[in-house]
């Protein structure tokens, strides 16, 4: 009964996360944080939409592992290049996923990954350029209890 | 476009009906409908493309009840397919009591049931693709299979799909494309498709590892002196809504940027006409069909909406076949200079009294379940009143089910899944093994016995509910609401997860679901693996045996809020 009740309950990853951590809401990152980190990034620079592209799945098959990918626009020559891509989670403990820097060596602005998602949130992306200029998309994960539908 | 001298067609048998309420034999009514009249249609170019979809193993006739309750919520609330009953006549024309409003909608059902009979059978599916193929031309007919044909029978369970397999090979489909299918397990799928006689297509279907694709996504076809390119797409959530794993190293999802790749593919590799062959369901396709470029035709499954003519969004084209074999779809395309310019498109109902069964599908259907065949015909019970589920929130097949699992593993609550699939049963009839598996064959049938406390119930029902009102189609799953025994609830179908679930009561009681207490809730088709508890299938057979005579009581413990 006991294996059942543990199975059934780790499809809900944000849930079982949310008891390890005592149950504490602000235990999670709020939308603010990540605003803050992405302030820090940019300064003073407006933050623009376009030139990134963030893609993730709309419902999160499996909330532990949740393949994301970012790719920006750019020629990536010596005057022009994206200097660094970073991904943040709104909903997690832990909101700085992982940060990719790039060189005009790398050719292409492209990268994926792998994170677990707490609960259904915005995964934000923020591409830096070579000029200072910020670019950000985001996309919202659903991460569902599931297993009705047919 | 069906036309309305097709509709006028059918009138003429609805004035007999309508003028006879209930009591018009069912010899009268096939004098008036001919496998002619079926399939009579004002052709368009050359091209023909035919649709099945969601057979759910069903290789013989079936009564299958249309919806109460099928509800759109934004973009999508009151227009097809959510419109049912009266309000599907009215959208439709159609005429009270003409076959078309009884294949189309409940109104009238058991009594129209008992004049037109059933509908469906793969060897009168058959004789209609036949008749088709002979009146176009092998070479100007594409076939295509929309998923959902291999699970939904005992001799689809008992025989790991063997059974449909066999049939399908005999109607030679020209491609298919797969949900239900998974739950066979990754290995049997593999084996099938690597045996089969056409594609298994999916543009949408990447391993875990690598994200790369893990079957065809495109299969090219030179027909109707026109290039088509046949794009496959699985239903997006099967590892959400099946169990993951039994497929654990494949990944699924909408994956429009995907798609729009393999068409703009497609296009360049010469196809003319561009068809997506889905099993994404209605709203996800009318959504899609906006967001991507190039598709011509979009051939709709899942969701088991019947719509009597393609509609036309943009340019593309969106038809939706139905399911249990009630229906084949037609869509006709004029092509010149690799430009559709006119179209035509119908949804045949497979009236299977006045069809003459194909010979050879009608072999072979009695061949694959002989046998099993006296276990097949094995009376457990009889049932007073209508069987039927299809509904956004329950159906009297899953009040009993409900009921059978509370008293069978002793609990408070039951939940049984909003499956879309499972044929009816009429008042009076007996119930049989096979009807019994209709409702309930599946892989995964354990029906658990666990404690949930009502703060969980409550997350699981507006978790559900989101999957079939979030008002951003690519967020939903396709299935009904999850059923609920023992408890009452009231639904909001236009708030905001979280808002929808209101007034949880306990109906033994009368009591308001205490959120912290625990439940003892009975289930069935969990998607988590190693799920103790005895089988769906033989629970109920135990439970429906003990009784003489079936009798579901009214179901008023679901209150909708919120809509007209």
């Amino acid at each position: 009964m006991n294996l059942q009740r543990r199975k059934l309950l780790g499809g809900t990853v944000g849930i079982a996360t949310v008891g390890l951590l005592g149950g504490a809401a602000n235990a999670l990152a709020a939308p603010e944080d990540v605003a803050a980190a992405i302030k820090a990034i940019a300064g003073d620079a407006e933050i623009g939409s376009g030139m990134i592209t963030l893609t993730a799945p709309e419902i999160a098959e499996n909330g532990n592992s949740v393949p994301i990918s970012v790719s920006v626009d750019s020629p990536m020559t010596d005057d022009d290049y994206v200097a660094s891509v970073s991904i943040y989670a709104e909903g997690n403990p832990l909101p700085e996923v992982v940060t990719f820097n790039f060189s005009p060596a790398s050719g292409v602005a492209s990268a994926s990954t792998r994170m677990r998602l707490a609960q259904t949130q915005n995964v934000v992306a923020v591409a830096k350029m070579s000029n200072g200029s910020v670019f950000s998309d985001t996309r919202n994960v659903k991460v569902t209890i599931g297993g009705c539908g047919g | 476009m069906t036309t309305r001298r097709d509709f006028l067609q059918f009138a003429a048998v609805s004035a007999a009906a309508t003028g006879f309420s209930g009591g018009l034999s069912k010899a009268a009514a096939t004098q008036t409908i001919t496998q002619d009249d079926l399939l009579k249609f004002d052709s368009k170019g050359k091209l023909t493309l035919l649709h099945i979809t969601d057979i759910h193993a069903q290789l013989k006739p079936v009564y299958f009840r249309p919806p109460s309750e099928n509800y759109g919520v934004g973009a999508f609330e009151g227009i097809p397919p959510h419109l049912v009953g009266e309000d599907f006549l009215k959208h439709f024309n159609l005429e009270r009591g003409s076959a078309l409003a009884y294949a189309h909608t409940m109104v009238d059902y058991v009594d129209l049931a008992r004049s037109y009979g059933k509908l469906g059978g793969l060897d009168r599916m058959a004789t209609l693709v036949n008749a088709i193929r002979a009146d176009r031309g092998d070479n100007n007919v594409l076939l295509l299979d929309g998923g959902d044909t291999w699970q939904g029978s005992y001799t689809a369970l008992k025989t790991n799909a063997q059974d449909m397999l066999d049939c399908m090979a005999l109607l030679k489909p020209d491609a298919m494309v797969g949900h239900w299918e998974f739950t066979l397990g990754a290995d049997r799928v593999l084996e099938i498709v690597d045996n089969m006689a056409y594609p298994f297509l999916a543009s949408n279907i990447v391993d875990t590892d690598w994200e790369e694709s893990v079957f065809e996504s495109t299969a090219f076809f030179d027909r109707g002196d026109t290039r088509v390119a046949v794009i496959g797409q699985a239903m997006p959530y099967t590892p959400i809504a099946n169990p993951r794993w039994m497929f654990p190293e494949w990944s699924f999802g909408i994956r429009a940027e995907l798609l729009q790749e393999n068409v703009d593919k497609a296009r360049a590799d010469g196809a003319q006409v561009v068809v997506l062959l889905s099993h994404n369901g209605f709203d996800v396709d009318q959504k899609l069909a906006t967001v991507i470029d190039g598709i011509d035709v979009i051939l709709t499954g899942h969701t088991h909406d019947a719509v009597p003519e393609a509609i036309k969004i943009g340019s593309t084209l969106v038809m939706s076949s139905g399911s249990h074999g009630k229906y084949l779809g037609r869509v006709d395309l004029e092509v010149s200079n690799g430009k559709i310019t006119d179209y035509a498109s119908t949804l045949i109902p497979v009236f299977s009294d006045v069809i003459a069964p194909d010979a050879a599908m009608s072999a072979k259907i009695d061949e694959v379940r002989a046998p099993y065949e006296k276990e097949l015909q094995r009376v457990i019970g009889k049932t007073e009143g209508l069987l039927y589920r299809r509904g956004n929130f329950n159906g009297t097949w899953d009040d009993l089910i409900c009921q059978g699992m509370i008293e069978e593993r002793d609990a408070e609550l039951s939940f049984s899944p909003g499956f879309r699939w499972g044929t009816t049963n009429l008042p009076g009839q007996e119930i049989t093994i096979d009807d019994l598996y209709n409702q309930t064959a599946m892989s995964y049938p354990s029906v658990y016995r666990l404690e949930f406390t009502g703060q969980r119930i409550k997350e699981i029902l507006e978790d559900v509910c989101d999957n079939l009102f979030n008002i951003d189609p690519f967020f939903q799953q396709g299935g009904d609401m999850v059923r609920v025994g023992g408890m009452g609830y009231t639904c909001a179908p236009k708030q905001v997860m979280g808002s929808r679930i209101s007034d949880m009561t306990l109906l033994s009681t009368g009591e308001p679901i205490d959120p912290k207490r625990s439940y003892v809730v009975a289930g069935w088709a969990s998607v988590n693996e190693g799920v103790e508890g005895p089988a769906i299938f033989d629970l109920m057979e135990n439970y429906i045996s003990k009784q003489s005579v079936i009798n579901v009581p009214k179901n008023d413990a679901v209150k909708i809020s919120g809509m007209d």
